[in-house]
């Protein structure tokens, strides 16, 4: 980890924090609607993972819009797909829980939890049989770790041997059911712990997410196999904008956001690399800024027009018309 | 009192009245459910009633059916319809078929409930309907909850019937309000006439029932008759002695449904409607369905991909222009 590095890191986190409150707040004013799972709290775990892990096929959930950022998707395109408007990436269509955008590798985007463990491991099958090296990383939470799909995946992709990480955000939460409350570890590595190497992080800490994630793609790298990462962090609002999250106390919440990332980020950067405060500053006014002109461009970008509705259900090439 | 307080009300009852009554599924306990259709229940009963699963829904199906073999009256809940798609092989292969394969031997008195259909703005894999695939599989009983009152007492019905009941909800129904008639038993198998009329027969059913009621005044205004409306309450089985009563007396009958037009529960019931009843016609049907494409996120094209009250309105006229009204 270099200083430059460090500091885009830091960037991004910023970045992704102050997007996540500006979708909060036009959320609130009616400019986004449906499902909205916001980052906040978890920008350590999102943006070093996917820093980390520059190149190669990304797979996430619906809680991805700082995933895709980091990728380097456009945060006013992100944010105009928010707002439902057809410069957004998915031109309105797909909203805030599906963000794709194949030329970096980023598949989004899936709402249905779990449902894209078994496309990451097909992804990582045909990577592995065109010789292509980068490896695939899949993200989902703890709560996806209950699912037929995740252990049919492990089986599948141990098996296999593929070139694959699995990344599972362990916010203690799905919607408002405890994790130790529907499995019997607290640690959910235990149960990928039979199938394949697994490995364990603060997901509060950007620096030692970025550093497992990097060890752990040498690894898949190898040809032997996948590698289970579980990172433990702490998403500071409700499950989505739907839900008031008052199942945690108030200590709980304390406590949770006394580790918060972007504040540890922040004095790693003045006290470890030495960025003097004016640079820090200059990242934040940047964010800031970023986001600003985001919902800016979200807001005056134009609806999709309602033939729209009919196109990219079928590739026009295969000759599919729907009538 | 609102449809999801007649919900929690139903499984209340039940639950008070059977303790062999359990319900399953994610964050139906401590949270309340995601529509809060159980809150409250779980400070009554208790967590070995009210069961918080993992996010398990094909295990949550076939735990519920396992349950039912072994004694209790499950009622499932899967919080969003798409979801139910993981426990399709459950309900499909083994809650539907399990009776006949043992030729009678095995009875499973049990309830899957989930919402469905185009709230707002919930994107294509948060919005779709499955009245078409359920009503294809023999063995399952098919009730559309459109109504407070019917929720109540449909529901209630279901759970303390032997037979294996899909119970469908509407994402935009769980705050609608109205009346329930605790002292009148209601026959869930009966279609309901919503309002009575002499020139057309609407039906329809869950929250599509609401926007056609909101466009009947401007079609009779619009053609000068009225409307008689069908909320059909069990789509399977279908109550065809309603609907033959209606049609009979109009001559003229349109369905409405939310669903995506190819393949929709809709085609059935107008097929059914030329085969029976095609010498008591004046119109050919009209149809009023989804668009046949998944559910965009941008408001104004959900509402393209789904028949509003708008639409309703002039199709309805439209159509009854062209045909002589
Ligand atoms: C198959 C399926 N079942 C249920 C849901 C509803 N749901 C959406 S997110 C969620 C909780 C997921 O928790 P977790 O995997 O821990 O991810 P987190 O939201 O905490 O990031 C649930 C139950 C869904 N989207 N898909
Ligand atoms: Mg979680």
């Amino acid at each position: 980890m270099n200083k430059l590095l460090a500091e885009e890191i830091y960037y991004y986190m910023v970045l992704g924090r102050r997007f996540e409150y500006a979708a909060k707040e036009h959320y609130m004013r009616g400019d986004i609607s449906g499902f909205l799972h916001l980052d906040i709290g978890q920008e350590a775990l999102s943006v070093g993972a996917v820093k980390a892990f520059e190149k190669g096929d990304l797979f996430s959930t619906y809680r991805e819009h700082v995933m895709a950022i980091a990728r380097g998707m456009e945060p006013r395109a992100v944010m105009a797909e928010l707002f439902g408007r057809v410069t957004g990436v998915s031109r309105g269509k797909g909203g805030s829980m599906h963000l794709f955008d194949p030329s970096r590798f980023f598949y989004g985007g899936d709402a249905i939890v779990g449902g894209q463990i078994p496309n990451a491991v097909g992804c990582a099958y045909a990577r592995k049989y065109r010789g292509e090296e980068d490896g695939v990383m899949v993200v989902f939470g703890d709560g996806a770790t209950n699912g037929g799909a995740f252990f049919e995946s492990l089986n599948i992709a141990s098996t296999w041997r593929l070139p694959l990480i699995f990344l599972c955000e362990n916010n203690r939460y799905a919607i408002g059911t405890e994790i130790t409350r529907v499995s019997p570890f607290l640690h959910q590595a235990e149960k990928a712990a039979p199938y394949m190497p697994t490995m364990e992080v603060d997901g509060m800490d950007a620096i030692a997410v970025y550093e497992t994630v990097k060890e752990a793609q040498k690894e898949i790298q190898k040809g032997r196999g996948p590698i289970f990462i579980e990172a433990f962090t702490c998403r500071y609002e409700g499950h989505s904008m739907s839900d008031p999250g008052n199942y945690r106390s108030p200590q709980e919440m304390q406590i949770c956001k006394s580790k918060d990332p972007i504040e540890r980020m922040r004095s790693v950067l003045l006290e470890k690399f030495g960025t003097d405060k004016q640079m820090v500053e200059s990242l934040e006014r940047r964010a800031e800024k970023a986001v600003e002109e985001a919902v800016e461009f979200a807001a005056s970008s134009p609806e999709p027009e309602p033939t729209e509705l009919y196109e990219d259900i079928f590739c026009k090439r295969c000759g599919n018309v729907v009538s | 009192m609102l449809y999801r307080e007649a919900l929690n009300r139903a499984l209340d009852e039940t639950m008070e009245m059977d303790p062999d009554v359990v319900v399953l599924g994610e964050d139906v306990g401590l949270y309340g459910g995601s529509y809060r259709v159980t809150e409250g229940l779980v400070a009554k009963y208790g967590e070995r009633r009210l069961i918080d699963t993992p996010i398990a829904e094909l295990s949550i199906v076939g735990n519920a059916v396992g349950m039912a073999m072994g004694g209790l009256r499950p009622v499932a809940e899967i919080m969003t319809a798409n979801f139910s798609l993981l426990a399709f092989d459950q309900i499909v292969n083994h809650m539907s078929k399990l009776r006949y394969m043992s030729a009678g031997k095995i009875t499973l008195p049990m309830v899957v409930r989930f919402p469905q259909g185009v709230s707002r703005q919930l994107a294509a894999q948060h919005s779709e309907s499955y009245e078409q695939m359920l009503c294809a599989v023999p063995g399952l009983t098919v009730f559309a909850a459109g109504d407070v009152n019917y929720a109540y007492h449909a529901l209630k019905r279901a759970i303390l019937m032997d037979d294996p009941v899909i119970f469908i909800e509407h994402e935009l129904l769980y705050n609608k309000k109205g009346e329930v008639d605790f002292n009148t038993e209601l026959d869930p198998f009966r279609a309901r006439i919503v309002k009575e009329g002499e020139d057309i027969t609407i039906i329809s059913y869950l929250k599509m029932v609401d926007d056609v009621m909101e466009a009947v005044p401007r079609i009779e205004e619009g053609l000068g008759v009225s409307c008689e409306v069908i909320d059909l309450c069990s789509l399977n089985p279908i109550d065809f002695e309603t609907i033959a009563k209606s049609v009979e007396k109009s001559g003229r009958v349109v369905v409405v449904e939310e669903d995506h037009r190819t393949g929709g529960y809709g085609s059935q019931v107008v097929s059914r409607i030329c085969e029976e009843l095609f010498f008591t016609l004046d119109a050919p049907p009209l149809r009023i369905a989804g668009e046949d494409v998944p559910i965009p996120y941008n408001r104004s094209l959900e509402l393209l991909s789904i028949p509003t009250p708008d639409k309703i309105a002039v199709q309805i006229t439209e159509w009854g222009r062209k045909n002589g009204l």
